[in-house]
């Protein structure tokens, strides 16, 4: 079963598609910018030393985003492995 | 003393960008492009060395212009800020925004990474909503083929309706195909550009708004991008638009009214302000993804295997931050044994021929004062400059090039955001306090990547903590002549490791400084943040060292040398003109003296800390020549002889040590206070930029000498 959490939730190597944004104002369209936008799937790829901020590929772009801005990143968690 | 903007090299950002044409028949051509696509590297291989303005490190920060010609015409090419998107956050985007949407060039390129061509595509869209005068470089072409990915550019090309070409930048014959594809275009512009279909009930509202726009303001922008925007209420563009019509075109009664029933009719459709935005901005990433599904093929399983291993091992929990201070150790090494020989072999020469000049001045029976003026006083400390700075500056900077070329600096950002969101700051300062390491200048103006105001003022104001190369000798000079005994390796690690804690304590500071002041004068909580970590690429060694020596060495050398010459010229006189029994030198130090006691220096030091205000370059220079124009009756003519002379004006390892804190903590040089008044657009922050670091230094090196002299 998928459940519905945020960004933060995926560990590294872990996909999820994004179901909604919650962020508002220009952090909403600098996310949208980079291309995060509703069913876009994004992967985990690495931490920073300090586990935060974290790493995600996302449409081919490693972007770096903090703790607090994946809270508001809805997403729809895929199990390890699947695509 | 002050230096001119056009020796900064800074006159041609934001609006007050002027294009310098060699004739009215040249076509500007901007080149646009996310950030880390290469796009300065296609610059730099179609300039040459045909810039009006240089690339300063880090990235294109200002707009830096060029010229090239081909067989058929002479072109002038703009190189703008990377930016994502047109929809400007910070003041950089807002730089290129303004340069491609009103700086009306001829023609813009815009540089796409080819491994990452998707996210690419949603500027090229941007781009061709307001013009059709593009050509879409589809760079690094030759990663992306390691990468297992392909593109179709023919298929591409068809579906954005404007020539598509491929480059391998730093293959500067692969550029060929771009320039052919530049003439081709300027003779048959293109006219069917793709454009992103907006939801019905968007277009209908563009349908309303787009005439009037026409019959009221005419053709000259885009009439279907500037509806949108208008709809949109991108409230710094529109004042853009205004100074561009220079009206208030929002005041248009006939423009207003067709404005109001749009949004009303946008209203009846519950399409509210967030929502078109969240529209717009979705409608053209999904333009994208299905122009790159249909153009672009690849193996995704592993190819970027290799970056990921490397993430791992330059941002991992355990090496992350130990191999950040080890590399900069490495590179200060490097730069500390690399400069010895060089520096020593250049005084030797520089002094010879001091000497050839006094037997000139000899055989014409020069006056004495002539031949003091000029040949101890001027070519002294020029002399001086060339010798003690010339050699670290000439190895660091292209050390450090090579690192940003490679793509480590992102990562020292990522690294660091953590320590600087305790600080209520950005990441990205890290990234302009690497800039500053070149030049300081260079870093405030860098700190326009960051979007939030009021970290972008932190990131200015505490820039300075970091010793810029023009600061790097004199604590090199310090450490190797009063820490360090004999030479070898061992003494020159020691040298290295000594040189890297003062830069940490130089970090200490800024971080120190940037949490008091976000809980003082710029409360604030961090604001949200996202950082690219582009793909490490193998540096480009030839190519990184030629640059980064014309460029920025000899430019920053160039700068010190004009700043030296007058500074040489008043210390000799200054040295032998006499008040009363005693020269004027020794009023000015004299009266100096108790404050700079207090602090571990002397009065001489201070006056050179002073005098080096317009260049930190020359600090240990006037030191020299003060001392000797005081009458140190020592044979000295080389840097084996330096240690003696300063022991002898009573120098102790505690004076070293000052003079070490005290140039990494003083006020910035003159060139960095104009950049922030620039920047900043308040005599309030300079003030505080200046103040700031300066008693900051005092008190540590008061502090430093109070407890120092119980151990002496």
């Amino acid at each position: 079963m998928n459940q519905f959490e945020n960004l933060n939730c995926l560990n590294i190597g872990d996909k999820g598609k994004i179901l909604q944004l919650n962020s508002t104002g220009a952090i909403r369209r600098r996310l949208l910018d980079i291309g995060l936008i509703n069913d876009t799937v994004v992967e985990c790829v690495g931490k920073s030393p300090s586990g935060d901020p974290c790493a995600y590929s996302i449409r081919g772009a490693i972007i770096a985003i903090r703790h607090e801005d994946c809270e508001n990143i809805i997403i729809d968690r895929h199990p390890k492995g699947s695509s | 003393m002050g230096l001119t903007n056009q020796q900064v090299g800074m006159n041609v950002i934001d609006s007050d960008l002027e294009i310098v044409k060699n004739s009215p028949d040249d076509i500007v051509v901007a080149l646009a492009g996310n950030p880390n696509v290469g796009k300065s590297t296609v610059f730099n291989a179609l300039t040459g060395m045909n810039q009006h303005t240089g690339n300063w490190p880090g990235k294109t920060v200002a707009n830096a212009q060029g010229s090239h010609s081909t067989d058929e015409f002479d072109y002038v090419l703009v190189d703008i800020p990377g930016t994502y998107s047109l929809m400007a956050h910070s003041a950089e985007e807002e730089v290129a925004r303004n340069f491609l949407c009103f700086g009306e060039p001829n023609l813009i390129v815009v540089v796409c990474d080819a491994t990452c061509l998707e996210r690419n595509l949603n500027l090229v869209l941007q781009t061709l909503e307001i013009t059709s005068q593009v050509i879409v470089c589809v760079n690094l072409y030759d990663e992306a083929i390691k990468k297992n990915i392909h593109v179709d550019l023919d298929a591409l090309s068809k579906e954005l309706g404007v020539p598509v070409v491929s480059t391998v930048a730093r293959r500067k014959n692969s550029l060929n195909k771009l320039t052919k594809c530049m003439d081709d275009t300027v003779n048959n512009p293109p006219q069917n550009q793709s454009r992103v279909i907006y939801p019905d009930v968007i277009e209908d509202a563009i349908a309303i708004v787009q005439p009037v726009i026409e019959e009221q303001f005419g053709n000259k922008l885009n009439t279907r991008w500037l509806s949108l925007k208008l709809l949109d209420q991108d409230d710094s563009l529109i004042h853009e638009v205004n100074a561009y019509y220079e009206c208030d075109c929002l005041e248009n009664p006939v423009l207003k009214q067709a404005l109001k029933r749009a949004q009303v009719l946008l209203k009846d459709n519950e399409i509210f302000n967030d929502q078109l935005k969240d529209i717009i901005v979705s409608s053209i990433v999904e333009k994208a993804q299905e122009i790159a599904k249909e153009t672009v093929s690849f193996d995704q399983s592993s190819y970027d295997k290799k970056d990921r291993r490397l993430d791992r091992f330059f941002t991992s929990k355990w090496t992350g931050y130990p191999i950040m201070i080890l590399l900069l150790a490495l590179v200060f090494w490097i730069t500390i044994t690399g400069s010895n020989v060089p520096s020593t072999l250049l005084s030797n020469f520089l002094f010879g021929i001091e000497d050839k000049i006094t037997d000139i001045f000899m055989y014409f029976n020069a006056p004495s004062w002539l031949h003091g003026f000029l040949v101890l006083g001027v070519y002294r400390v020029l002399a001086w400059v060339v010798s003690v700075m010339l050699p670290p500056m000439a190895i660091f900077f292209p050390l450090f090039t090579l690192l940003e070329d490679f793509g480590y600096l992102p990562r020292i950002a990522y690294n660091l955001d953590k320590p600087f969101k305790k600080c209520c700051a950005c990441g990205k300062q890290a990234l302009t306090m690497c800039m500053g390491f070149g030049c300081n200048a260079a870093g405030i103006i860098g700190c326009r990547i960051i979007d939030s105001p009021r970290e972008r003022l932190l990131a200015i104001i505490t820039n300075n903590f970091v010793p810029c190369n023009g600061r790097f000798p004199t604590l090199i000079a310090m450490i190797s002549m009063f820490f360090i005994g004999s030479a070898g390796l061992s003494s020159s690690i020691i040298s290295a490791l000594l040189l890297t804690g003062i830069i940490l304590v130089g970090i200490f500071f800024t971080f120190l400084s940037t949490k008091i002041l976000s809980k003082t004068v710029l409360k604030g909580v961090p604001s949200s943040f996202t950082l690219e970590l582009p793909p490490y690429r193998k540096p480009q060694i030839g190519k990184v060292i030629v640059r980064s020596i014309f460029d920025r060495t000899l430019f920053v050398l160039g700068r010190a040398i004009i700043i030296a010459i007058p500074a040489g010229a008043l210390i000799w006189l200054m040295a032998n003109i006499t008040l009363g029994d005693i020269s004027l030198l020794a009023h000015c130090s004299n009266a100096l003296d108790p404050f700079a006691r207090l602090i571990g220096l002397d009065g001489v030091i201070l006056i050179a800390f002073i005098l080096g205000f317009p260049a930190n370059e020359i600090v240990i220079p006037i030191i020299i020549m003060a001392y000797l124009a005081q009458g140190s009756l020592i044979e000295f003519e080389s840097l084996v002889e330096m240690k003696q002379l300063f022991v002898l004006n009573g120098w102790t390892w505690l004076t070293a040590l000052n003079v070490m804190l005290f140039s990494l903590l003083h006020w910035p040089c003159s060139t960095t206070i104009l950049t922030i008044k620039k920047e900043t657009n308040s005599w309030k922050w300079t003030a505080l930029s200046f103040l700031l670091p300066t008693l900051t230094g005092i008190i540590i090196c008061f502090i430093v000498t109070q407890i120092g002299t119980l151990f002496l």
